[in-house]
C-alpha cells in the first residue's frame, strides 16, 4: 500500500513538471497546464438503502485565472462534484487533480465558500474568522496572518467590522467575511457552492459585481457552483452545463463577453437562450428557470 | 373608463416622490427609566426572590417557635457566622471543596475523552451510549460501599463516587453538543486541514459549548449532592469530614442551626458557582457569540 503510494505521487510530481507526461488525461488544454483536472469522475453517495449515482464521468479542465462555473439544475451533482473537488468525496471513478497531483482529501489549497452563514465560527470575531485558516493550516504566524487578515478585510470593504462577531453582520456582510477568508488563504483555486443563493435579489447583484471586481484585483482561479444562468453568464468566463440525473455533461461554453452590463444585448440573450435549449429541451415543462426560488 | 385594465371606479394615480428633510437623530433614541433598567439586571431580581424566601422562613420559625425543629433565620445566621468566626466551617469547606474539584475535574475530563473517542469512531460511540445506559441510572451513592472495600476509608473513595456521578450525565450532554455541530461549520474546519485533537479542540468543543456549559452545571450539581451524601454516610468513621460530616455531627448532638448553617453554606456555595462561575463563563463565550440568548 504505501511503496505503490509513494510511487504514484511520484509519477504525479513528474507529470506536474513535464506537461506530456499528464497529457495522459486527455482533458489538457493546448495553452497550458491546467490548473485543476476533473477526469472521468464518477461519484456515489450512499443512502442506508441505496448507493445513489450523483454524477457520471464528468470531465474538464479549469485553467489559471479562470472563473468556471458549474451550471445545472437542483439533482445534477454540481455540489457534489465541488465537494469531491475540495477533497471530502472520494470518486468512484476518475480521478481529480490540481496541479497535475491527485486529491485526496481536503486542504487548505482548496478553500471552499459555502452557501449556509453558519460556515464562519461564532465564536470567533470577523478578523479572527479570516485569520482561522492561515492558522489552522500552520500557513502563517500570529501576526502575519493578522496583518493578511486586515489587508483582505480591506478589499471586501469590512475593515470598520474587524472586531464584530458573525452574528451581528447581515447574510450579505456573512458572505464577505467567508470570501476574504478564502481569498486570504490565496488558494490554488477558490471553490464557491451557490455562495449567494441565500442573500436577497440586490445583495446578490451587488455582491456578483463586488467578486468580480475582486477577481480582477486580485486573479484568482475560480469554481462556481451555481443554478442561475443569469448567475452563470456575469460571474463566469466558462459555463459547464450537467444534465440531471446522474450529472453528465451537456456542454461547455465560453461566456467571456456576459457580463452584468450586457445583460440586454442581444448576444448575451441569444446565450441565455441557448442554455435554456441545452438544460431543459428533454424536460417535459419549463417551470425551472434557473433562476432563484 | 377604465386604465390600463384596472377596474372602473379608480382613477388615473398620479407618481409621488418626496423629499425627505433629515432628522434629528436624537429623536431615533429615548432613555428607558432608571427603575426599568435596574429590573433588568438579573442579580437584582435574583436578590429579590432570595429576600422573599428568607422573610417566609423567618415567618415560618416564629409561628413555629420551637427551634430544635426549625431554627429561625436569625439563629442560623448567627450560628453560621460562629462557625465561621471558629474557622471549624472554613475548614469544612475546604476538605469538601477540595475533594470536590478533584473528583469534577476527573470526571469532565474521562467524559471529554469518552466523547471524542465516541465521535471519532462508531465502535466508539456504541461504547458510551451503553456505558451511559447501563451506569447513568446508578446511583453514585450506591456505589459507596464498593469504594469504601476497593478503596478504603478515605478521599480516593470519595472520588471514584464522585466520578461516577459526574462522568456519564456530562458525557451524554456533551456527546449531544458534539453531534449538534452543524455540517458547513465540520466541513470548513476540515477544509482548513484540522483533524483528530486540534479539529475536537478547535471546532468541536467551542460549537458545542452551550451543552459543554450544560454538562458542566448539571456535573457540578450531582456532583455536589453525591458528596453532601457520601460525606453523611461515612464522615462518621473519618476524622476530618467535609461539610456532610459537619451537618451529620451537628444533628447528633442536636444543634439544629448549626445543621440549617451547614446546609445554608452548601447552598450559598451552589449559588456562587452558578451566578458568579457560569453564569460569567456564559455571559463572555455563548451569549457574546450569539449562540445562546440570554432569556
Amino acid at each position: 500500500m504505501v511503496p505503490s503510494l509513494a510511487l504514484r505521487r511520484a509519477a504525479d510530481q513528474a507529470g506536474a513538471t513535464h506537461p506530456e507526461v499528464s497529457s495522459r488525461a486527455g482533458a489538457v488544454s493546448p495553452v497550458a497546464a491546467p490548473r485543476l483536472v476533473v477526469d472521468n469522475v464518477t461519484l456515489e453517495y450512499r443512502t442506508p438503502r441505496h448507493v445513489v449515482k450523483a454524477t457520471q464521468q464528468v470531465s474538464f479542465a479549469v485553467q489559471e485565472r479562470d472563473r468556471f462555473v458549474l451550471l445545472g439544475p437542483s439533482g445534477c451533482g454540481k455540489s457534489t462534484l465541488l465537494k469531491a473537488v475540495a477533497g471530502f468525496l472520494t470518486p468512484a471513478e476518475g480521478e481529480i487533480r490540481l496541479d497535475g497531483r491527485a486529491v485526496r482529501g481536503p486542504g487548505p489549497d482548496r478553500i471552499v465558500v459555502f452557501q449556509e452563514f453558519d460556515q464562519l465560527p461564532p465564536w470567533k470575531t470577523v478578523k479572527q474568522n479570516v485569520m482561522f485558516p492561515l492558522l489552522a493550516s500552520r500557513t502563517l504566524r500570529r501576526r502575519e496572518a493578522e496583518a493578511r487578515a486586515l489587508e483582505t478585510l480591506e478589499k471586501v470593504g469590512l475593515t470598520p467590522f474587524a472586531d464584530a462577531y458573525p452574528h451581528t453582520l447581515s447574510g450579505g456582510m456573512k458572505q464577505r467575511v467567508a470570501i476574504a477568508r478564502a481569498l486570504a488563504m490565496q488558494p490554488r483555486i477558490l471553490l464557491m457552492d451557490e455562495p449567494f443563493a441565500a442573500l436577497d435579489a440586490l445583495t446578490r447583484r451587488k455582491m456578483q459585481e463586488e467578486l468580480l471586481t475582486l477577481w480582477k484585483e486580485v486573479g484568482f482561479t475560480l469554481l462556481f457552483v451555481t443554478h442561475s444562468i443569469e448567475e452563470a453568464q456575469v460571474v463566469g468566463n466558462r459555463v459547464l452545463l450537467l444534465s440531471p440525473h446522474p450529472g453528465r455533461v451537456r456542454a461547455e461554453l465560453g461566456c467571456e463577453e456576459d457580463s452584468l452590463e450586457s445583460a440586454g444585448s442581444e448576444a448575451t440573450r441569444a446565450r441565455t437562450r441557448q442554455i435554456h435549449t441545452l438544460l431543459f429541451e428533454h424536460a417535459t415543462n419549463g417551470n425551472a428557470e434557473g433562476a432563484y426560488p | 373608463m377604465t386604465q390600463h385594465g384596472l377596474p372602473s371606479g379608480v382613477g388615473i394615480r398620479r407618481d409621488r416622490v418626496f423629499d425627505l428633510p433629515p432628522v434629528d437623530t436624537r429623536d431615533l433614541l429615548a432613555d428607558r427609566h432608571w427603575w426599568q433598567r435596574v429590573w433588568d439586571q438579573g442579580a437584582v431580581r435574583k436578590a429579590v426572590i432570595l429576600v422573599a424566601l428568607v422573610l417566609l422562613w423567618e415567618a415560618a420559625a416564629r409561628y413555629q417557635a420551637n427551634p430544635l425543629l426549625l431554627p429561625s433565620a436569625g439563629d442560623t445566621a448567627s450560628a453560621l457566622w460562629n462557625g465561621l468566626a471558629s474557622g471549624v466551617l472554613f475548614s469544612r469547606i475546604n476538605a469538601s471543596l477540595s475533594v470536590l474539584l478533584k473528583g469534577y475535574a476527573l470526571g469532565a475530563l474521562l467524559a471529554l475523552a469518552l466523547t471524542t473517542l465516541a465521535v471519532s469512531t462508531r465502535i466508539g460511540r456504541d461504547l458510551l451510549s451503553t456505558l451511559t445506559s447501563m451506569f447513568s441510572p446508578l446511583p453514585a451513592i450506591a456505589l459507596l460501599p464498593l469504594a469504601l472495600l476497593w478503596f478504603g476509608l478515605g478521599e480516593a473513595s470519595l472520588i471514584f463516587v464522585l466520578v461516577h456521578s459526574v462522568l456519564w450525565a456530562m458525557a451524554v450532554n456533551i456527546h449531544q453538543g458534539f453531534q449538534g455541530v452543524s455540517e458547513t461549520l465540520r466541513m470548513a474546519g476540515r477544509n482548513y486541514g484540522l483533524r483528530g485533537l486540534r479539529y475536537v479542540a478547535f471546532i468541536l468543543i467551542p460549537a458545542a459549548l452551550p451543552s459543554l456549559l450544560a454538562g458542566l452545571r448539571i456535573g457540578w450539581a450531582f456532583a455536589w449532592r453525591t458528596l453532601i451524601a457520601a460525606e453523611l454516610v461515612f464522615g462518621a468513621s473519618s476524622g476530618q469530614g467535609g461539610l456532610g460530616w459537619y451537618i451529620f455531627q451537628n444533628r447528633n448532638e442536636l444543634y439544629t442551626d448549626n445543621v440549617f448553617a451547614g446546609l445554608v453554606v452548601v447552598i450559598l456555595i451552589g449559588l456562587l458557582v452558578e451566578n458568579l462561575f457560569f453564569d460569567t463563563v456564559e455571559r463572555v463565550t455563548v451569549r457574546r457569540w450569539g449562540i445562546q440568548t440570554s432569556s
